[in-house]
């Protein structure tokens, strides 16, 4: 139980004022970014990533962990006021939660959602918890095979799971290896896709991605919406909140089931979104007034939103144990560690102890200051919402440039941010993912580095991918991952053709 | 988006011209870094694989999955609309002045060119009267400036406003 010990050394570190302060700042922005269409999560902590590289690196991920769970938490803002869902993770929320608060139960979903979400988090933190150390103790033991199988099948898994069509999964992925691959070749020394153009001599870094693509594209794409933001206000009374939570417990079945579904699909790269869809698609159909769904059900609220806030979690389980980000946001992070000189994985759990304790720590009082936060705050972030969109754009744009510019003080990046941004809309409007573009830019080098140890073992044979049972099994289930589709419609016609001949 | 919805909203480029011009333009970045891969040289060296080694079969995957999609495209045409011109002009209206934004930063520095940007969008989108519109385009970038250049230590692009202001 020594992790235990640690885990309280974290906490004394976390309830210092300085960091309560940071953890209050980090929510409040975390929820404004959460709110406003064209910030999310991921370029969201991206653009106050150079903020915090004069604190400590405790500090700085403190501040950062908790913009993110305020992310998450004010994805559920938008849903339920303005049917707009600040995040992609709460579209689920919508359906059940806009309804209610048509119905003038605004409250009742706000709290029901915020409630939801602290119990999703609660629930991976305390798995990341019991589970990062031993997965820790476990990757010690890998070697470059072992750690390029399991980016492997990190990617694979996005190939298979994500709902965009699979060779647009794979360019993005791999446009974001290449993207990484321009500039200092680590392992030689040797310039590479450069063309000879000197900006380019320190590569393309995935901050300046993360901005342009999330940040700028969703501008864009709002602005071709001619979003409109109509909505009613809210107040939340202590009463309502006490109502809803007494309300609550009857549906143990949904938040136990949801918070499963949340902390798988976190771990695996499939990420919150699905994660939300599925929870509320099961809720659905198993729930007693699964008919009612959609015209105003708490049960809907809950579902979508314990699973989102568990993947947006347990998404920092594989990031901190394995050096292997299972979100957007999640791989920013993983950059500022790197950035601040720590490096992920597995040895962070031995080197950095305290660090990675405090970290964990952070997360149980980040998202308990997120509840109370935004429970008592509602009016203020509804406010927020009312601000016209030709000021709010401006705005952003302006924070989206000094974000990009602080990374490197470079203009340059500035500019290849812009480019970025509209790339990224076409992207979006062609239904080219972007997550895994950004995570092969971050992993990009160290999956090459993996790589091309492993080859340099064998001599350049690819059988060192499955020259033992622990890296063979790890290769397997990547491969099964990318053609999953392929196999369940194959098990599926098997399954028919049995069905038919009995 | 509906069907009707669209056509009441007029004219524009079609989705899968769009989707073809893409996945020509994922395949043209495939050649791309295929080529600077065997610049770079993707045979082994005495240390091992050379520079170019790993990002060449990069490429290679670019190109193909570029090709892929570019097949699909063609043989699925369609007539759904990209967008109608409305609302691409909206969104140039944001991308030109975001442009021109970008580009003038090395010069004029961000704290003056972020008022002139912020200006620009409330006039022309929001129509604002002058004294709120001045008071949010000055007051933004001033407040940055006091939150990075003083609070956070963070120094961003200078131009000869500030030259002149002694910072």
């Amino acid at each position: 139980m020594e992790e235990i010990g640690h885990l309280f050394q974290g906490f004394q570190t976390v309830l210092e004022p300085y960091n309560i302060l940071l953890m209050a700042i980090g929510v409040l922005l975390g929820v404004i970014i959460g709110v406003l269409p064209g910030l999310g999560g991921a370029n969201g902590v991206a653009i106050l990533l150079p903020l915090t590289f004069s604190m400590s690196p405790t500090s700085a991920i403190i501040m950062l962990t908790c913009i993110y769970w305020g992310a998450l938490f004010g994805g559920a803002i938008t849903s339920v006021l303005f049917n707009i869902p600040g995040e992609p993770w709460s579209v689920a929320t919508t359906f059940d939660g806009y309804p209610m608060a048509r119905k003038g139960q605004a409250a009742e979903a706000l709290t029901a959602a915020f409630t939801s979400s602290f119990i999703g988090a609660l629930f991976a933190v305390i798995i990341i918890t019991l589970v990062a150390p031993q997965v820790a103790r476990f990757a010690l033991a890998f070697g470059p095979a072992e750690k390029f199988a399991v980016y492997f099948l990190a990617f694979c898994s996005f190939v298979g799971l994500s709902k965009e069509p699979p060779f647009k999964t794979i360019a993005a992925m791999m446009i974001g290896f290449a993207l990484a691959s321009i500039g200092l070749d680590m392992m030689t020394g040797q310039l590479r896709l450069t063309f000879g153009y000197t900006p380019l001599l320190s590569g393309v870094n995935f901050l300046i991605a993360v901005i342009g693509l999330f940040g700028i594209g969703e501008i864009l794409l709002t602005m071709e919406e001619g979003l409109q933001f109509k909505g009613s206000a809210a107040r939340i009374r202590a009463r309502v909140v006490w109502q809803t939570w007494l309300e609550m417990p009857k549906y143990w079945a949904t938040i136990i089931r949801s918070c499963f579904i949340g902390s798988w699909m976190g771990i695996t790269p499939a990420g919150a979104t699905p994660a939300s869809f599925m929870s509320y698609g099961i809720a659905k159909r198993i729930s007693k007034r699964g008919k009612h769904f959609g015209t105003g059900e708490v049960e809907g609220v809950i579902a979508p939103e314990v699973a989102n806030n568990a993947a947006g979690t347990s998404a920092l389980l594989p990031m901190l144990a394995l050096g292997v980000p299972g979100s957007p946001t999640a791989a920013v992070l993983l950059g500022g560690l790197m950035i601040w000189g720590l490096q992920p994985g597995p040895m962070l759990f031995i080197e950095q102890k305290e660090f990675v304790w405090s970290l964990i720590a952070s997360m149980y009082l980040g998202n308990l200051a997120g509840l109370i936060i935004v429970l008592t705050c509602v009016p203020l972030f509804a406010a927020i919402l009312r601000i016209p969109f030709s000021i709010i754009a401006p705005v952003i744009l302006v924070f989206c440039a000094i974000g990009a510019y602080s990374v490197n003080n470079s203009t340059f990046d500035v500019m290849l941010m812009m480019g970025f941004g509209v790339i990224g809309y076409l992207m979006k409007k062609c239904n080219y993912p972007m997550a895994p573009l950004v995570l092969a830019i971050v992993l990009g080098d160290k999956a090459e580095e993996s790589f091309r140890q492993s080859i340099l073992g064998s001599q350049g044979s690819l059988g060192v991918f499955f020259s033992n049972g622990l890296v063979g099994t790890i290769m397997t289930l990547g491969l099964i991952a990318a053609f999953w589709p392929l196999i369940s419609r194959g098990l599926d016609v098997l399954r028919r053709g049995v069905a038919a001949r009995a | 988006m509906s069907e009707e919805a669209q056509s009441a909203q007029g004219t524009g480029p079609r989705y899968d011209v769009v989707e073809i011009g893409m996945a020509v333009a994922v395949t043209a970045f495939g050649a791309v870094v295929v080529y600077g891969s065997l610049l770079a040289g993707i045979d082994w060296a005495s240390d091992g694989p050379r520079a170019g080694f790993f990002p060449f079969y990069i490429g290679v995957f670019i190109v193909i999955s570029g090709l892929i999609i570019l097949v699909q495209a063609v043989m699925n045409r369609s007539q759904t609309m990209f967008a109608s011109w409305s609302q691409l002009r909206q969104v140039t209206s944001v991308v030109v002045p975001a442009t021109i934004y970008v580009a003038v930063i090395p010069t004029i520095g961000i704290y003056v060119s972020s008022v002139f940007l912020i200006a620009l969008f409330m006039r022309w989108l929001g129509r604002y009267r002058w004294p709120m519109l001045l008071a949010v385009s000055v007051g933004v970038p001033l407040f940055t400036f006091i939150i990075f250049e003083r609070w956070f230590l963070v120094p961003l692009p200078k131009g000869p406003l500030e030259d002149y202001l002694g910072y």
